[in-house]
C-alpha cells in the first residue's frame, strides 16, 4: 500500500499545477481545466485520507465535488460558447469590459 | 340662542369663485370667468345683505361656531365667526364695494391676458378678506390678514413680466413682514398672559384690567406691537412705502385693495382691539401721533406727484393716517365711519382714474391729460363727486367722517387738530389740482403720438407687458380715439358716485340737526368696555353715559365750537380748491415759478422725501451687501458648501486610488483571489499551531 505523503504530494502537485495554470493561462478553457484539476487534486486528498482512516465520509464528499464539478462544467462550458459567439475570441484578456 | 345665520358661507363662496377660476379659468370664456367671479362676490354681498336684515334680532356680539381646528393643552382656536356692529359695517363695505369693483373689473380688464387669473386673485382675496372681517379669534384674523397680504402681492405683480411690477409685489410683501413680525409677537403676548386669542375670552379678560395710566406695562407693548402691524398693513409711517409702488397693479386692484378695503384692515383691527387700546393710553398716543404725521406727510407728497395714480396713492396713504388719529383719540366709530366713506370715495376715484387711464389708452402722467371734462362726461362727474367728498365740501360723505374725527382730535389735542386742518387743505388742493389738471385746458397728450403709444403697448397701465396688444381688433384701445368707458365700467363708477354723496348722512353730527346715527350704531361695540377714567376729555365721548347721547353729543363743549371748527375745516377745504384753481387753471405758470422759489424743497418732496432713498440706503443695502458678501460667499459657498464638497472629493479621491484594483483583468482578479486563499489559510494554520 502506497504511503499517505505519496498521495497527498500529488495531490498537492495537481492543486498548485491548477493555481499556476488558473493564474498565468490567457485562454478561458485552459482556465477552467486548471479549474478542474485544483478540484480533482483536493478530490484526491480526499480518498486518500478515507483510505487511511477507514471512514466514508471523505469519498462521499468526493461524490458531492464531482456532481458540483459536473453541473459547473455544463454551466461555465454554456458562458464560454456565449463569450466567443460575442467576443470571437477566448482570450481573457479581450474581455475586460466590466472595468472602469 | 339666537338665529344660525351660516355666517361661513359669506367667505366660503368668493373661495369657491377663485377655486373654480383658478383651477380651470384657463379653458373658460371671458364671459363664463366673469360670470363665475362677478356672482359669486355678488352672492356673498348678497348674503351679506341678509345678514344685516336679520342683524336687529340677533344677540350681540353674535358669534357661531363653524369646527374645531387648533387645541393644545389649554389653547383652543376654532374657526368660528364673530357678528358686531363692527364687523357688519365692514362686512357691507368689502363684499359692496368688492362686488362693484369686480363688475368694473370685466370692462377694464377685458382685453388683457390672465383674464382667468386676475379673477381668481380678486375672488382669492374677498375670501381673505371676510375672513380677517368675521374672525372670531386672533389667529384667524392673522390668517385673514396673510390671505389679502399674499392676494395683494399676487395682483401688485399680475404683469408679473414687467420688472418694476414685480419688484413692487415683493416690497409690498417684504415691507408687510416686517409689521406682522409686530403682530405675531403681539400675539404671542396674548396667548402667554390670557393663554386665548378668542375674542370674546380675552377682550372680558382684558376688561378687568385698569388701564395703564401710571406706565408702560403689558397692554401698552400689546398696543405697540399690534400698531407696528398696522402700521404695516395700512401703510402708515414708516411702513408706508409700499403702497405708492403697489400702483404698478391694475387700477381695480388699487381701488379694491390698496384703498378701499385691505389697507383698512389695519383700522378695523385696532379698532376691534380697543379694550386693549383704550387700556393703554401711551400706545393710543403713539398710533395718534402716526396717524397725524402719516396724513401730513403723504398729503405733501402728494401734492407734487405726476402720475395720476400716486397722487391717489399718497392721498389713500394719508386719508388713513386720518383714520389712526382717529383710533388714537379713542373714537374709533369716527374712525369707521371715515373708514366706510373712504371706502366710497376713494374707491369710487381709483375706478375714475382707471376710467382715464383707460380713455386715453394707457397714459397715467397728468401732464399729458387735460379736458377732458367733455370728453368722457360720466367719468368726469363720477370723478367730480369723489374730489368734493375727499376734499371735505359739505354736504358730501368725506365731510362728515373727517369732521367728525378732527372734532374728536380737537378734543384731545389742538395739535392734532391743526396739523389734521392744515391736512384737509393739502387733500383739497391735490384732490383739485388732479381734477383740474386731467378734465379742464386744454388736452396736452400729442394726439398722435400718445396714441401710438398706446396701441404700441397694452390698452392700461402695463406698458411694454402686453405683447397680445398689436393683435387687438382695430376698435380696441389706443386707436386714436379718446373715448368714454363702457357702461359695465361706468355702472360701478354711478354706485360709487351716489354712495360718495350720500354715505355721510347716516353719520350728521347733533350740532348740525342730524343723529349721528352712525355712532350710535357702532357706539354699543366701544362703549360697553370703555374704562372708567375721569378727566379724560378723550375717553368722554366714548365713555358717556346714554342720557348724554338723548341730548345730542359732548354737551359740555356746546355745539356752537363744533360749528366754528367745522367752519374752519369747511374753510380750508375751499381754499384748497381756490389755490387750485388758481395754479392749474387760471395762472398756470404759477406752479412752476413756486417749485423754483422753494428750491431744494420742492425737490425733496417731488422726489418722495428721499425716503426710498434712505431706506435703500440704511436698511435695503446693507442687507443685501451682507446676504451677498457673508452669508453667501463666506457662509454658504465657504462653509456650507465647502464643506459638502470636501468631503466628497476626499471620498473620490480616495476611491479613484482604489479602482485600479478593477483594472478588467481576469487573470488578476484570479491573483487577487488565490492571494486572498492563501492569506486566510495561512491565518487559520497559524491559529491552528497557537
Amino acid at each position: 500500500m502506497v504511503p499517505l505523503p505519496y498521495y497527498l504530494l500529488l495531490s498537492g502537485i495537481l492543486f498548485a499545477c491548477g493555481v499556476l495554470g488558473f493564474l498565468i493561462k490567457r485562454n478561458i478553457i485552459t482556465i477552467f481545466m486548471s479549474i478542474e484539476l485544483m478540484l480533482n487534486g483536493v478530490n484526491l486528498a480526499f480518498v486518500a485520507f478515507a483510505a487511511q482512516w477507514k471512514v466514508l465520509s471523505g469519498q462521499v464528499f468526493v461524490f458531492f465535488v464531482m456532481v458540483v464539478a459536473a453541473a459547473e462544467a455544463a454551466v461555465g462550458l454554456a458562458i464560454i460558447i456565449a463569450v466567443y459567439r460575442t467576443r470571437e475570441t477566448l482570450n481573457v484578456d479581450q474581455v475586460n469590459l466590466l472595468k472602469l | 340662542m339666537t338665529a344660525n345665520l351660516h355666517l361661513w358661507i359669506i367667505p366660503i363662496l368668493p373661495l369657491i369663485g377663485a377655486l373654480i377660476n383658478g383651477l380651470a379659468g384657463r379653458r373658460f370664456s371671458r364671459q363664463l370667468i366673469s360670470a363665475i367671479a362677478v356672482s359669486f362676490s355678488g352672492a356673498a354681498f348678497g348674503w351679506a345683505l341678509y345678514v344685516a336684515s336679520r342683524f336687529s334680532s340677533l344677540s350681540l356680539p353674535h358669534i357661531e361656531y363653524v369646527a374645531r381646528w387648533i387645541q393644545i393643552s389649554g389653547f383652543r382656536s376654532d374657526f368660528a365667526f364673530y357678528l358686531d356692529q363692527l364687523s357688519l359695517v365692514m362686512l357691507l363695505v368689502v363684499t359692496g364695494v368688492g362686488f362693484l369693483i369686480h363688475v368694473y373689473s370685466i370692462g377694464y380688464m377685458w382685453e388683457e391676458g390672465g383674464f382667468y387669473r386676475f379673477f381668481s386673485y380678486l375672488n382669492l382675496f374677498m375670501f381673505f378678506m371676510l375672513t380677517l372681517v368675521l374672525a372670531n379669534n386672533y389667529l384667524l384674523m392673522f390668517i385673514g390678514w396673510e390671505g389679502v397680504g399674499l392676494a395683494s402681492y399676487l395682483l401688485i405683480g399680475f404683469w408679473f413680466t414687467k420688472d418694476s411690477a414685480a419688484s413692487a409685489g415683493k416690497k409690498a410683501f417684504i415691507v408687510n413682514r416686517i409689521g406682522d413680525f409686530g403682530f405675531l409677537i403681539g400675539l404671542f403676548l396674548l396667548i402667554k398672559h390670557f393663554g386665548s386669542l378668542t375674542f370674546d375670552q380675552v377682550f372680558p379678560a382684558i376688561a378687568k384690567m385698569p388701564a395703564e395710566t401710571a406706565g408702560a406695562g403689558l397692554l401698552t407693548s400689546i398696543g405697540l406691537l399690534f400698531m407696528v402691524g398696522a402700521c404695516g398693513k395700512s401703510a402708515q409711517v414708516p411702513l408706508y412705502v409700499w403702497l405708492p409702488d403697489a400702483m404698478e397693479g391694475p387700477t381695480p386692484v388699487s381701488a379694491l385693495i390698496h384703498a378701499a378695503t385691505m389697507v383698512t384692515a389695519g383700522v378695523y383691527m385696532v379698532s376691534r382691539s380697543h379694550v386693549i387700546f383704550e387700556r393703554a393710553p401711551d400706545a393710543l398716543t403713539v398710533v395718534a401721533i402716526i396717524g397725524v404725521l402719516t396724513a401730513l406727510f403723504a398729503a405733501t407728497i402728494g401734492v407734487a406727484q405726476t402720475d395720476i395714480k400716486k397722487v391717489l396713492a399718497y392721498s389713500t396713504v394719508s386719508q388713513l393716517g386720518y383714520m389712526f388719529l382717529a383710533c388714537g383719540v379713542a373714537a374709533f366709530s369716527a374712525g369707521i365711519f371715515h373708514l366706510m366713506t373712504h371706502a366710497f370715495f376713494k374707491g369710487l376715484l381709483f375706478l375714475a382714474a382707471g376710467s382715464v387711464i383707460h380713455a386715453l389708452g394707457g397714459e397715467q402722467d397728468m401732464r399729458r391729460m387735460g379736458g377732458l371734462r367733455t370728453k368722457i362726461p360720466y367719468t368726469f362727474w363720477t370723478m367730480t363727486a369723489a374730489t368734493f367728498a375727499i376734499a371735505g365740501i359739505p354736504p358730501l360723505a368725506g365731510f362728515f367722517s373727517k369732521d367728525e374725527i378732527l372734532w374728536r382730535a380737537y378734543q384731545a389735542s389742538w395739535a392734532y387738530w391743526l396739523i389734521g386742518v392744515f391736512t384737509a387743505f393739502l387733500t383739497s388742493f391735490y384732490m383739485f389740482r388732479l381734477w383740474f389738471l386731467t378734465f379742464f385746458g386744454e388736452y396736452r397728450g400729442a394726439v398722435g403720438q400718445g396714441l401710438e403709444h398706446g396701441a404700441g403697448h397694452g390698452p392700461h397701465d402695463s406698458p411694454g407687458h402686453h405683447s397680445g396688444a398689436a393683435t387687438l381688433p382695430p376698435n380696441a384701445h389706443g386707436n386714436g380715439h379718446i373715448h368714454e368707458s363702457p357702461w359695465i365700467m361706468l355702472g360701478p363708477l354711478v354706485v360709487l358716485a351716489v354712495l360718495s354723496v350720500v354715505g355721510g348722512w347716516i353719520g350728521i353730527p347733533g350740532s348740525m340737526g342730524g343723529g349721528n346715527h352712525f355712532d350710535k350704531f357702532l357706539g354699543p361695540v366701544f362703549r360697553a368696555t370703555a374704562p372708567a377714567i375721569s378727566g379724560e376729555p378723550a375717553q368722554a365721548g366714548e365713555t358717556a353715559p346714554p342720557e348724554n347721547q338723548t341730548e345730542g353729543q359732548e354737551p359740555q363743549t356746546g355745539h356752537g365750537t363744533e360749528l366754528t371748527f367745522t367752519g374752519i375745516s369747511v374753510a380750508a377745504a375751499l381754499l384748497g380748491l381756490f389755490l387750485a384753481w388758481l395754479f392749474y387753471k387760471r395762472r398756470p405758470e404759477l406752479p412752476e415759478q413756486i417749485a423754483t422759489g422753494l428750491g431744494g424743497f420742492y425737490d425733496a418732496v417731488v422726489n418722495k422725501y428721499y425716503v426710498d432713498e434712505l431706506y435703500a440706503m440704511l436698511f435695503v443695502k446693507p442687507l443685501i451687501d451682507g446676504s451677498t458678501k457673508i452669508l453667501w460667499r463666506d457662509v454658504d459657498q465657504g462653509v456650507i458648501d465647502s464643506a459638502v464638497n470636501d468631503s466628497a472629493d476626499a471620498a473620490r479621491h480616495v476611491s479613484d486610488n482604489f479602482r485600479h484594483m478593477q483594472s478588467g483583468n481576469l487573470r488578476s482578479y484570479a491573483g487577487w483571489v488565490t492571494t486572498g486563499a492563501a492569506v486566510v489559510i495561512a491565518y487559520m494554520i497559524w491559529m491552528g499551531v497557537r
